[in-house]
């Protein structure tokens, strides 16, 4: 387990967008939760609106077109939240390097937390990128709490 | 006295639960029924055949595999055999046979595949869990031999990169025992099914009159009883020895009715069609060589020499897939590309079966033809004059179809 994932405190919620890609890791996207990998065991799962989700998880290279609602669907999300980007179109572009219809890898579009490369990267490797990513998500989420409990004792402070 | 009009828009999409890919489909709806349906594509439009111009053949292939994710190996499959017909390499029969069994294991994939997803728009989750793990184990063979679970990479201009061991054949007959063990139970949960049987029949239905009219191909026409099959028509590799029969859902429940239950039914029959050709192929394996050149420099070479035009098409899970390629001397980059993938040819089906429609059954006559929106946005057109697109109508689709035939005959 990662550094920093203290305990399975809530499920985590991830929302998948797809901004080009070509299917493959979607459907090992969808493997994960079919009963060979299973990751709803664990309490990922996947959520059909961007509001419900604690995680973005975004495949494909961002095409032209798609770059403006990936921003608005990365918008949606409520804070605390993280970007996890499958697959090495969306990290780098990868074969579709020099194609004029990208509007550059998702990085570019939106802030990135984790990349899984891979064309497509194997089930295995997403559960890690999605662990990693938790365990960033539970040290965000015990900041976000930490700055409250400050803001709501500073607020306490300046009452009396 | 001005006329009202009780219809209104539903648009779904781009970025839908509903859809696993990004399309845009506006519905024109009065009560409960779909009048109307536009469509709109270019949402995972990422220039595959401009990419394929600046490099050689060689490298195409492994572009041409990413043009979809689902059926790699087809889009891969045809690109080579259209540079073998431009460059007029003999390709040896044991690679064609290799090609083929590894054809048909994706082809069973795929199947399994939109059962599963035909079972969880229906509802249906714990289908939808049971096909997915069945799935499982034929990604496991593809695996053992191609070295990847998905975009195998198995495709090589004049053959293929590895050999069907017999631990391989092995492999392969304990799955296909395994799946024929599986077939029953299947059939049973989508043919016998009461409750998938109410949900499917009369839902979405193609006549065979509008299957030939929107010229639809593969399991959506032959669900119409239309017996459309390249593998049958024009048969190309180990199927020239095998005598393919398409399937139409007469031969199995008696009428055909072209509903999104006739489709399911010919496509799990098309699994056990699979299932037979894999074993016959296994059967009949030749020996000899798997690839006509193992050197690619030399390879190289020899395509740099080519001069000339080469048109393929093949059976593709999703119907028929069609690569046309031009070889110029002395350019060692492919000088044209050209793909027409299944789904293109399937979207204006959509327009008949959606008349009439439920708005509930949406999503359910959408997957009815396994749509695969990668394949088709490589090959659409869309307009982006200052930044706006146009809406692609069903007299745009056809004009567009008919310009890109004649754009192919030139």
């Amino acid at each position: 387990m990662g550094k920093g994932l203290n305990s399975f405190e809530r499920a985590v919620w991830v929302y998948h967008l797809n901004t080009g890609s070509c299917n493959a890791c979607d459907i090992e996207i969808v493997s994960l939760l079919t009963p060979r990998y299973d990751v709803e065991r664990f309490g990922i799962k996947l959520v059909p609106s961007p509001r419900h989700a604690d995680v973005l998880l975004v495949t494909g290279p961002v095409v032209k077109g798609m770059d403006e609602r990936a921003r608005r669907i990365y918008e949606q999300v409520p804070a605390p939240k993280a970007v996890i980007v499958v697959g090495t179109c969306g990290t780098d572009h990868g074969v579709f390097y020099s194609s004029y219809n990208t509007a550059g890898p998702v990085d570019q579009v939106i802030p990135v937390d984790v990349y899984v490369p891979g064309c497509p990267p194997r089930p295995e490797a997403i559960i890690e990128g999605v662990v990693k990513l938790w365990a960033k998500l539970e040290s965000q989420r015990r900041g976000v709490q930490e700055t409250a409990e400050q803001d709501a004792a500073g607020k306490e402070g300046v009452a009396l | 006295m001005a006329e009202y009009s009780y219809s209104y828009k539903i648009p779904v999409g781009p970025v839908h639960p509903g859809l696993k890919e990004p399309i845009h489909l506006s519905f024109e709806i009065e009560g409960e029924e779909v009048v109307n349906l536009d469509i709109k594509t270019g949402w995972v439009h990422r220039g595959i055949e401009y990419l394929g111009l600046q490099r050689n053949p060689i490298q195409v292939i492994y572009l041409a595999e990413r043009i979809c994710g689902i059926c790699s190996v087809c889009h891969a499959f045809c690109f080579a055999r259209a540079v073998e017909s431009a460059a007029g390499i003999e390709v040896p029969l044991r690679a064609e046979y290799i090609r083929t069994i590894i054809a048909e294991l994706e082809r069973i994939h795929s199947h399994i595949l939109w059962a599963g997803v035909a079972a969880h728009l229906m509802g249906f989750d714990s289908l939808f869990y049971y096909t997915w793990r069945v799935r499982e184990e034929v990604m496991d063979v593809l695996e053992y031999l191609t070295g990847n679970r998905v975009n195998y990479g198995i495709l090589a201009i004049g053959g293929v990169r590895r050999d069907i061991t017999t631990d391989g054949a092995a492999k392969i007959r304990e799955n296909l025992e395994s799946y024929l063990g599986l077939f029953n139970r299947l059939v049973e949960a989508f043919v016998e099914d009461p409750s998938v049987r109410a949900r499917t029949r009369d839902i979405g239905v193609l006549t065979r009159e509008e299957a030939i009219e929107t010229c639809a191909v593969g399991p959506t026409a032959r669900a119409s009883g239309v017996a459309t099959d390249v593998r049958q028509d024009q048969p190309y590799c180990a199927y020239a020895d095998l005598e393919v029969k398409a399937i139409t859902p007469e031969a199995i429940t008696g009428e055909t009715r072209g509903d999104v239950f006739d489709k399911a039914v010919v496509r799990l029959f098309e699994i056990a069609q699979s299932i037979e050709i894999i074993e016959k192929c296994l059967e009949g394996l030749p020996e000899g060589k798997i690839s006509a050149e193992d050197k690619l420099p030399r390879l190289l070479n020899q395509l740099k020499k080519a001069s000339g035009e080469g048109i393929s098409s093949i059976e593709a899970p999703r119907g028929e897939d069609y690569h046309y390629v031009r070889l110029e001397e002395g350019e060692a980059n492919v000088t044209a590309w050209k793909v027409r993938a299944p789904t293109y040819a399937n979207i204006p089906s959509w327009f008949p079966m959606m008349k009439g429609a439920q708005i509930a059954d949406i999503p359910l006559i959408v997957a009815s033809i396994d749509p695969c929106i990668s394949c088709t946005d490589r090959v659409t057109v869309v307009d982006r004059k200052k930044g706006t697109t146009t809406v692609l109508t069903e007299e745009d689709l056809r004009r567009l179809c008919v310009e890109k035939t004649r754009r192919m005959l030139r």
